[in-house]
């Protein structure tokens, strides 16, 4: 099957999901951008553009949903942290039915740089009570979680990619909230990932049999709430994590894997992510090759950590 | 009832009102009585005059609405919603104390409060987009936010002002508490909002200007931004932060300190 982004698949399940007239969608001028252009140009009525006002876009889909509706509201993940409080005091504190969908995260709009590359929205959006972060690991599963978000009440962050990436899953999968995904089984080491990186730790799995290391790979999509029993599960079986994400290592992934070890079953982890640095400009490519985020960088960090710890 | 009864009745309200208000941030130790009391004339009319509710019925789909965007003003919107019969009178005095169901600016737990507020600049876009539900659902509601006026510092009170005319809700009214006072001073010094009817002209409102301590102007305000078309009203509301009681009328210390036992006495002798 072809490649797609997830940010795509966001766009097509709004389509669908448009029949509902409690759908509506709001987006900051970048509408094309983040897909929601394709509900827009189905639904005009129910679609809103406030502008560039990303804090206007947060108030006004609380106020929407408030009033009973289920509001979707797109930018770039990087300027959605720009109404972190309005997220916060509004969104989150009272429950709201606000589904804050981000495109071009992590990494994936490479030539930009660094000031539309968010790395730090995760850690951002996880700390806020109430709030859910989602992160697909591919088109297909992208498509299930926006669908699944648009029945289950209450805010969540959705975070989507601008690249193509290839697609893990058929059309028969079904996502389920809050519940890790075995992609594969193995007792030597657990790679755990989210969004697309998903995808290079599954390579990396691939690449290390030649090595004779069995990896359990997981799918994090649900960063929070996060599957405690499964990290728990992988850690006992295996005695030795590896994190990566399209995002800084404090408070990301990493960060919430190792808060359910460190309570329950202590291993040692390695953490791949962006190391407090920012992004640049640059192919989406030679970016994550750059802050070693490939298939093949993931493959050898995972043999550098367990030579280390063994 | 007479319009001269009405107003009469209306002042009684505001009367009793302000001495609830006065209580309870007495029996907090802590709140903005100065702000909070600005703006008891403009919410009394709201609740006991313009708007369409019913306490027994607080979702009713098609109320008016509601938002303290000036979430400090709390002590007043509480007092209102006890008068109205949302909360019972008596919990008030437990005002901002640990387990009372009123926090120290509004909560949405609380029967009546329509949206959490507090952090100012943001009452007006959750406004607009209740405004926006209630013309998508051709609901005849309208809605109602108060703003401080030093909040008018915030960025989003100008997105949201350019959103609200734009989308043309004319169902939505903001009403702006212009008692000259912010809390490092005034707001001329602090931050300089005049000519502030037309700042909000040029974002598209339409602007009426009067004395927000007089019931009157206040009910003609709303009547009159009712029968505005094809676009919001801004009600540009002149008051005076402590009104009603004569030591704290333009005083700014009284923005956020809570009344002494002795000036409490005092305050509750005025109002009597």
């Amino acid at each position: 099957m072809d490649d797609k982004s997830t940010r795509e698949a966001y766009g097509d399940a709004l389509v669908e999901l448009g029949v509902d007239d409690r759908i509506v969608v709001l987006d900051a001028d970048l509408s094309a951008s983040t897909q929601t252009n394709k509900f827009s140009k189905k639904f005009p009525k129910r679609f809103f553009n406030v502008g560039c006002a990303e804090q206007n876009l947060i108030g006004v889909a609380a106020g929407l949903s408030v009033a009973g509706k289920i509001a979707f509201a797109s930018t770039y993940a990087i300027f959605s942290n720009r109404a972190w409080e309005q997220i916060r005091n509004t969104v989150a504190h009272d429950r709201l039915n606000v589904k804050i969908a981000v495109s071009h995260a992590g990494l994936t709009n490479g030539p930009d740089g660094a000031s539309h590359q968010s790395l730090e929205d995760l850690a951002l959006m996880r700390v806020i009570p109430n709030m859910s972060v989602i992160v697909p690991s591919d088109a297909t599963e992208a498509e299930m979680a926006v669908k699944s978000e648009a029945e289950r009440p209450g805010p969540a962050y959705i975070r989507l990619n601008r690249v193509k990436t290839p697609l893990l899953f058929d059309k028969d999968y079904q996502f389920n909230y809050g519940e890790a995904v075995v992609m594969s089984e193995g007792d030597d080491v657990a790679i755990i990932s989210t969004g697309t990186m998903v995808h290079e730790a599954l390579e990396a799995s691939m690449m290390l049999k030649n090595d004779n290391i069995n990896a359990s790979v997981l799918n994090i999509h649900t960063i929070k709430p996060i599957d405690r029993d499964a990290i728990i599960k992988v850690a006992k079986d295996t005695g030795a994590i590896v994190t990566v994400e399209e995002h800084s290592i404090y408070g990301g992934l990493g960060g919430a894997v190792s808060e359910v070890t460190a309570e329950n079953y202590p291993v040692p982890i390695k953490m791949i992510g962006m190391k407090d640095e920012f992004g640049e400009s640059g192919d989406y490519t030679e970016l994550l090759k750059k802050h070693g985020l490939t298939a093949a960088d993931v493959s050898n960090s995972v043999k550098e950590f367990l030579g280390n710890i063994r | 009832m007479t319009d001269i009864d009405k107003i009469q009745m209306l002042e009684d309200k505001a009367r009793i009102i302000r001495k609830h208000v006065i209580n309870m941030i007495y029996e907090a130790k802590s709140g903005h009585p100065g702000g909070s009391l600005s703006c008891v004339d403009i919410l009394t009319t709201l609740y006991f005059h313009s708007m369409r509710h019913d306490p027994l019925k607080p979702e009713l789909v098609d109320r008016d609405r509601f938002i303290l965007s000036k979430g400090h003003a709390a002590p007043t919107l509480y007092a209102v919603l006890a008068e109205s019969g949302y909360i019972p009178v008596e919990v008030l005095p437990s005002l901002r104390k640990t387990g009372s169901m009123l926090q120290g600016h509004p909560d949405s737990k609380v029967p009546g409060v329509e949206v959490s507020s507090g952090s100012l600049g943001q009452g007006l876009s959750i406004a607009s987009g209740i405004a926006l539900s209630g013309k998508l659902n051709s609901c005849g509601y309208r809605v109602y936010t108060l703003l401080g006026d030093g909040e008018c510092d915030e960025g989003q009170v100008w997105e949201g002002a350019m959103f609200a005319s734009h989308y043309k809700l004319d169902n939505l009214t903001a009403i702006i508490d212009r008692n000259g006072l912010q809390i490092d001073g005034m707001t001329e010094k602090i931050m300089r909002l005049e000519p502030i009817a037309s700042k909000w002209k040029a974002f598209g409102w339409h602007v009426v200007e009067i004395d927000g301590n007089k019931i009157e102007e206040i009910i003609s305000a709303f009547e009159e931004a009712e029968i505005t078309n094809g676009r919001p009203t801004a009600i540009i509301a002149h008051t005076f932060k402590g009104k009603g009681i004569s030591f704290m009328e333009w005083i700014n210390s009284f923005h956020g300190k809570a009344l002494s036992e002795e000036e409490m006495e005092i305050a509750l002798q005025e109002l009597s």
